[in-house]
């Protein structure tokens, strides 16, 4: 097949289209938009950096960029410690295995929206009620609190990507030649050398694309966010992805809210490109 | 040794499994509690299991209508983009050419593009040619997944050697005999991980057809969860039984399915 062949061309269309209508077309307009002052309906005039400037002197964005940014960094960190010792039980010899393997994985399968609001009722009855019947005060009105607040979102997202994360990190576990591990239950006093030294290293790449998967849909969280705390108290646990959202539709403020969109996607791209440049680094070395 | 059964990491497993699963049996027991009992008592067995809650949430969300919106909407984006993406991913991986090169990685490319970056432009420009409808929602679906989809089936078809392209089009086949014929049934594995992938992406999302559809009766489940949620929050046991009543189609697709989703979904991830 070649390229002047009409075949070719015929082959690609309807994803060339999709793309190009999709993404990239609202892409370039955003980048335009967001130097204009476009509420919608009105282009309105062009504004130069206006937009930009204001986002800087934006509290509530730069608020909700930082609760992001923790959310996270914390996240990324539980999220893959979690689903890398869930990796490690069920690759070791257990008769439970397989099933273990499917119920860790399965809020993975329900929607963000959902699970949010499955745990909204955990956090807000059960913790209440378990919290009065056991006097303990630290459960009760969860949720209320931009504190509670966040660490119900890291606990809801762990719960459902932990498994997520677990079969990647499974898929390298599986690849490790044997013959290795083998050197290494003679070589290595304790379990925890053998992985320390040699397990862990070989699964580096396995490190590198969940960090990634992690990164990128801790940064993007919008539906968990939503049906979890849908930003309250106060707005203090809104994220980047909902504060844009807001700034967009219920303020009409769109130039504006455009402008956040584009800054979004420089830190989101350069976030994963910088870490997939570190981790790959790190691999080399090891 | 480590050939011993190791009934340590056993228990721990097995605890742990437990506690994932406690969310799930919490929303499942308190659905068929009464408002009151739920007030009262979150933690125990429901007084008795009345189903009341159960067919009134059935109603509210109108539920075989939402379903079926969803599997239409979920059938018909995943087939398209198999379809198309497959194709594309042929001519691609086919004819190896600088245009080639540019077109895979521009598709590569648009997987950093997070969606809020798009969102409101392209609700505008799907706006002005009334679009935003559920014939509008399937296309975007393929705008979005294409990329992905491309990706796992370029991988694929550069391991299929093209001799075997050569050898049907010296038998007279033209190349879209060639590539519906000769070529897709062996790219089945990895049809089955796109597939895997992008039902579960599509069949979840929020975000995209809360500001796509607008007509009542047209709503996903996702959606509609959500309307229901915004006026029945006070009202823990119909919501809680409505929740479960749109896991229950999860649920079931895990049960058939589920090695085909977990292999689908590492393969997806690793390659």
């Amino acid at each position: 097949m070649r390229t002047r062949d009409l075949s070719y061309w015929l082959f690609l269309a309807p994803v060339l289209l999709a793309l190009t209508l999709v993404v990239i077309i609202p892409m370039l307009l955003g980048v335009y938009y967001s130097f204009t002052s476009w509420n919608g309906i009105v282009t309105g005039g062009f504004v130069g950096l206006q937009n930009y400037i204001d986002l800087l002197k934006d509290e509530r964005f730069l608020a909700s960029l930082w609760f992001t940014t923790k959310f996270s960094v914390v996240s990324v960190i539980l999220i893959n410690f979690i689903g890398l010792s869930l990796a490690l039980i069920v690759t070791s010899r257990i008769k439970s295995s397989k099933l273990l393997r499917t119920t860790f994985f399965m809020p993975n399968l329900i929607g963000g929206l959902i699970l949010g609001f499955i745990w909204q009722f955990i956090f807000v009855k059960v913790f209440a009620n378990i919290g009065q019947l056991m006097g303990i005060e630290s459960l009760q009105g969860w949720l209320a609190t931009t504190e509670t607040g966040f660490w119900g979102l890291v606990i809801l997202m762990s719960w459902q990507m932990a498994g997520y994360i677990m079969v990647i990190y499974i898929a390298y576990l599986e690849g490790l030649p044997q013959e290795v591990l083998e050197a290494a239950q003679l070589d290595c006093r304790n379990e925890y050398q053998r992985f320390r030294y040699v397990v862990f290293p070989l699964v580096a790449p396995a490190f590198t694309v969940s960090m990634f998967l992690t990164l990128s849909n801790t940064f993007k969280l919008y539906d968990q966010n939503l049906s979890l705390t849908a930003g309250g108290p106060y707005n203090s646990t809104e994220m980047v992805a909902m504060e844009i959202f807001k700034t967009a539709f219920t303020q009409n403020a769109f130039a504006y809210a455009q402008a956040k969109a584009v800054v979004f996607f420089v830190i989101v791209a350069l976030v994963a490109l910088v870490q997939v440049y570190i981790n790959k680094r790190r691999e080399v070395e090891m | 040794m480590q050939k011993k059964w190791n009934i340590r990491t056993e228990v721990l497993g097995v605890l742990l499994g437990i506690l994932w699963l406690t969310p799930f049996y919490l929303m499942f027991v308190n659905s068929f509690k009464t408002k009151k009992e739920i007030f009262t008592d979150t933690t125990s067995l429901p007084e008795g299991w009345n189903i009341a809650n159960y067919t009134e949430a059935f109603r509210e969300l109108d539920f075989l209508q939402t379903l079926a919106n969803s599997l239409l909407i979920t059938v018909a984006s995943v087939t398209l983009i198999i379809i198309c993406s497959s194709m594309a991913a042929y001519s691609l991986s086919r004819a190896k050419s600088k245009i080639s090169t540019v077109l895979f990685l521009a598709f590569v490319a648009a997987m950093l593009i997070p969606f809020q970056s798009v969102m409101i432009p392209l609700v505008t420009v799907f706006g002005n040619f009334e679009m935003l409808n559920r014939p509008g929602l399937v296309f975007m679906y393929l705008g979005f997944g294409a990329s992905l989809s491309i990706f796992l089936y370029h991988g694929a078809l550069n391991n299929i050697s093209r001799s075997l392209d050569e050898a049907a089009t010296v038998d007279g086949a033209n190349r879209f005999q060639v590539f519906w014929f000769i070529i897709f049934p062996m790219l089945k594995p990895i049809t089955v991980t796109v597939a895997i992938l992008n039902i579960i992406w599509i069949w979840n999302d929020y975000l995209l057809p809360s500001l796509v559809i607008n007509s009542p009766g047209s709503e996903t489940l996702p959606l509609k969860m959500f309307f229901f949620f915004g006026e029945y929050t006070t009202q823990w046991h119909l919501a809680l039984a409505g929740l479960a009543l749109a896991i229950l189609p999860v649920i079931i697709f895990y049960f058939f399915a589920q090695s085909a989703i977990i292999k689908g979904v590492s393969d997806g991830a690793v390659k």
